[in-house]
């Protein structure tokens, strides 16, 4: 049984939950402040990976960073970077596709605090940045770990946009979810029942982790 | 000195409003400013403190320009430092009351000190959601000093404390204000609110 693809899924998941964290924290906060039309339309494109077919979003992906041409063309010839069918292409397209997961809980917990905090932060004389990291970032340490384990979950589970930008390349781009539909399409269901048990009891202990913690901590995990 | 002549637009339930204050207050005076409910007390305050820009004004603090709309110019709240007294008290969850004052200052002396004025010693590590109501006030009030301001504004800053714990810690606090020579701006409905501190008395009403 090779189990390959168990360890990709996980250092794709551990890989676009750490991305994730470090680009989330501070655009969560820029959307969580102030709106304008700017930040809606960029809050829109942030959501839009929610509704949209994968499959559409790999399709554009591909499309995107394909050597032969565009902006793919240039990363190649200039940094000799292949983002399609390869595994920073993967990264990159789970960036994308789990992007809401990330925002989403961290910037409705900030939206959630009361002003005065930062208004009385700013009086002391801290700067933003100060702020953001002492008052702001500690009283929303529920939210910021729901959504570091949602959007881990999440990128366990993808298929669609991970086949059309990495396609199915053993050891680099076969992810534990291409697999089970390898094996099937093989008829090796004990294989397939094998990488499904797998991702199963870990996105259920991930899920139910963030239940029975935000029981006790935040308002609703999906915030 | 401390000069203020603002003008803000508020949003009112009968429409628009403007808030108009022109006033001065002498460095190290108290002053009560009194309203009506959403007569724009606590506006007024987060103005000075820089908190909230109004559409036409100057303050000018001694020599210093805070704010001048005419040259665009508003100094951030932080190189303002008033120490500020928040209606709601914007406790930092999690902070302790020890951290709250040592986020504000580095001066043991000094967090010792106002944790003796606001009789908080014993619950120096306990945080926001394990005081009281008045022990909270009280934590506000200290934050607010540790920064040793030469403007605090204060919003509704005794409402929660009873008589006693009141004139228990009033005494401290001008001794405060009369060593730093702060000039105090105290938000008030309550006329009772205030006894114990002679202050000039301000009214504010919307136009």
């Amino acid at each position: 049984m090779d189990l390959t693809p168990i360890w990709l899924t996980l250092k794709l998941a551990s890989t676009t939950t750490l991305v994730l964290l470090l680009i989330g924290l501070p655009l969560a906060y820029w959307l969580s402040k102030s709106r304008s039309i700017f930040k809606i339309i960029i809050e829109a494109i942030i959501t839009m990976p929610l509704v949209l077919p994968p499959s559409v979003l790999g399709f554009y992906l591909l499309l995107a960073f394909s050597p032969q041409h565009g902006v793919g063309k240039w990363l190649h010839d200039t940094f000799n970077v292949q983002f399609v069918f390869s595994f920073q292409g993967l990264i990159l397209a789970s960036v994308i596709y789990s992007m809401p997961f990330m925002i989403g809980p961290i910037k409705s917990a900030l939206q959630q605090l009361p002003l005065s905090l930062s208004q009385a932060s700013y009086t002391l004389g801290k700067t933003e940045r100060q702020t953001f990291i002492n008052v702001l970032l500690p009283n929303i340490r529920p939210s910021v770990l729901t959504a570091v384990i949602l959007t881990f979950a999440h990128t366990l589970g993808e298929f669609g946009v991970v086949l059309m930008i990495g396609g199915n390349i053993p050891g680099v781009t076969r992810v534990a979810s291409i697999a089970v539909y390898d094996s099937v399409e093989n008829m090796d269901y004990a294989a397939a029942n094998t990488y499904s048990l797998i991702l199963f009891s870990i996105t259920f202990v991930m899920v139910i982790s963030v239940f029975v913690f935000n029981k006790y901590k935040a308002k609703s995990p999906l915030e | 000195m401390i000069s203020v002549d603002i003008e803000k637009k508020l949003r009112a339930y009968k429409g628009q409003q403007v808030l108009k204050i022109a006033a001065q207050f002498p460095s190290g005076s108290i002053t009560k400013i009194y309203g009506p409910s959403g007569s724009g007390k606590t506006t007024f305050l987060k103005i000075i403190a820089g908190l909230i820009t109004p559409e036409k004004g100057k303050i000018t603090v001694d020599d210093a320009v805070w704010l001048d709309t005419d040259s665009k110019f508003s100094l951030s709240p932080q190189k303002r430092r008033t120490g500020f007294v928040f209606q709601n008290y914007a406790l930092f969850p999690n902070m302790t009351v020890q951290q709250h004052l040592e986020y504000a200052t580095d001066d043991r002396q000094w967090i010792n000190r106002l944790l003796a004025i606001g009789q908080l010693e014993t619950f120096a590590e306990h945080k926001p959601e394990y005081l009281s109501g008045g022990q909270q006030q009280r934590l506000a009030i200290l934050r607010a000093m540790a920064i040793k301001p030469k403007l605090l504004l204060m919003d509704e800053p005794f409402s929660a404390l009873d008589p006693k714990m009141k004139s228990g810690i009033i005494p401290g606090l001008k001794l405060l204000w009369e060593e730093l020579g702060t000039t105090v701006l105290i938000v008030s409905h309550n006329p009772q609110e205030l006894e114990g501190l002679t202050a000039r008395e301000i009214e504010i009403n919307l136009s």
